[in-house]
């Protein structure tokens, strides 16, 4: 129950794009096509949940025992950029479509704040190694969700007539608002 | 994207951060905290400077050891150096602002992953001397914090409904909520986008500007 309140609370309520900003830089960047945005929530799902073990790891087994949690920045970080470039060879042998379709962004990963805040937060909580886990899945999930729905819009919006100076990214900036608003409406589902 | 123009002046390096080059409402950049901490003027303004602190500190350090660091671990070194001098920030906050490091949050950490920074370590740091690096990033520390200025005192004042104590009225809660930050973020890059090709009109037909939402990173 309590795994499942998380699941929920970080995927829907309190989703990691549209209520706590992170990760906009991929969410503004990659969602112009439906499947490029759902590759790349993927590929970040897989990250976050990665990130969300062996961060824990580090930091419970490592940088708290010995009393150094202010290196808790850059171990994660670094931890954090090795996984990208793992995954990132991983996606270059089984799918080189997907990998040059994602190009730029796929380092890009790395410094999406999303999962340097996932590994913060999930710090900041004390979640164990089960509840951090859960966390990072849910986080992706979200991540994903958020990114496809603006994607789908997008894809639409092509064909919209939007004012000259509103083109490119004020427009996607205030679609972002409006989805922010509606997911608002998830706000009462949880309370704390 | 200065890679093979002439050099510029000195005074041009810290002046385009400002309004030409300015890291959030012409370059898209750094979107993550310009968003979630602009919820009054005083928070825009301490997240901007401990990210301008941040950004020329790292700039003027990258710069420095251009020369030494191999092009394969680039990235990776300048995100240590990043990091290093965002614990210092973070803990300097933590101890003589408390409250303000407490409004801020994961914030602070999280200027490690700000993509001002990391894109002028990349696309100026390391190409240029550490002096005009550190003009650089002062102007475009200033321009980011000018930014969060402007974004946290207009959802302050529509939010909280005061301006300095005169006028007064009902508050529009959602601008203080997430979807108030995107939508004036937006109403405001597009008044931006408006005022530019006005000035442009009046000074010479100039090419274009791609939407800069396709770049954004």
């Amino acid at each position: 129950m309590d795994l499942l309140i998380i699941f929920i609370s970080a995927a829907v309520v309190n989703n990691f794009v549209l209520s706590y900003f992170l990760g906009i830089c991929p969410f503004l960047g990659v969602s112009n096509k439906l499947e490029k945005a759902f590759s790349m929530g993927a590929a970040t799902t897989f990250v976050m949940v990665l990130a969300a073990m062996v961060t824990w790891l580090i930091n419970n087994l490592i940088l708290i025992p010995f009393g150094l949690p202010f290196l808790q920045y850059v171990s994660f970080i670094i931890v954090i950029a090795s996984l990208v470039q793992f995954v990132e060879m991983f996606i270059r042998k089984t799918s080189p479509t997907l990998y040059r379709s994602l190009g730029i962004f796929l380092p890009l990963i790395t410094t999406n704040c999303a999962i340097l805040g996932l590994a913060l937060l999930s710090a900041l909580r004390e979640y164990n190694f089960i509840q951090s886990v859960i966390f990072g899945l849910a986080a992706g999930v979200g991540f994903t969700l958020a990114l496809c729905i603006m994607a789908g819009i997008r894809e639409e919006l092509d064909l919209a007539p939007v004012p000259e100076h509103f083109k490119g990214a004020p427009i996607t900036l205030i679609i972002a608002g409006l989805l922010a608003l509606a997911f608002m409406g998830f706000a009462g589902m949880l309370s704390g | 994207m200065a890679g093979n123009k002439v050099k510029k002046s000195l005074f041009h390096e810290f002046i385009k951060g400002w309004w030409d080059e300015n890291p959030v409402f012409r370059q898209l950049l750094g979107m993550c905290p310009t968003l979630a901490v602009t919820t009054s003027a005083i928070n825009g303004l301490s997240m901007g400077l401990a990210t301008s602190f941040v950004l020329i500190c790292s700039s003027f350090i990258i710069s420095l050891i251009r020369k030494l660091i191999p092009n394969q671990v680039r990235i990776a070194s300048y995100i240590v150096v990043i990091a290093t001098f965002v614990t210092m920030a973070d803990l300097f906050l933590k101890g003589i602002f408390p409250d303000i490091s407490k409004a801020l949050g994961p914030f602070v950490p999280l200027i490690v992953v700000n993509c001002v920074i990391l894109g002028r370590a990349e696309l100026f740091a390391s190409k240029n001397n550490p002096g005009r690096a550190f003009v650089d990033a002062f102007g475009m520390g200033a321009g980011f914090t000018i930014a969060l200025l402007v974004l946290g005192a207009v959802r302050e004042i529509f939010g909280s409904g005061t301006i300095f104590g005169f006028l007064s009225f009902e508050p529009l809660v959602i601008m203080i909520l997430p979807a108030g930050a995107f939508i004036t973020l937006g109403l405001l890059i597009g008044l931006m986008n408006y005022l530019k090709d006005i000035t442009k009109a009046k000074e010479q037909p100039a090419p274009a500007c791609l939407p800069a939402g396709r770049q954004a990173r």
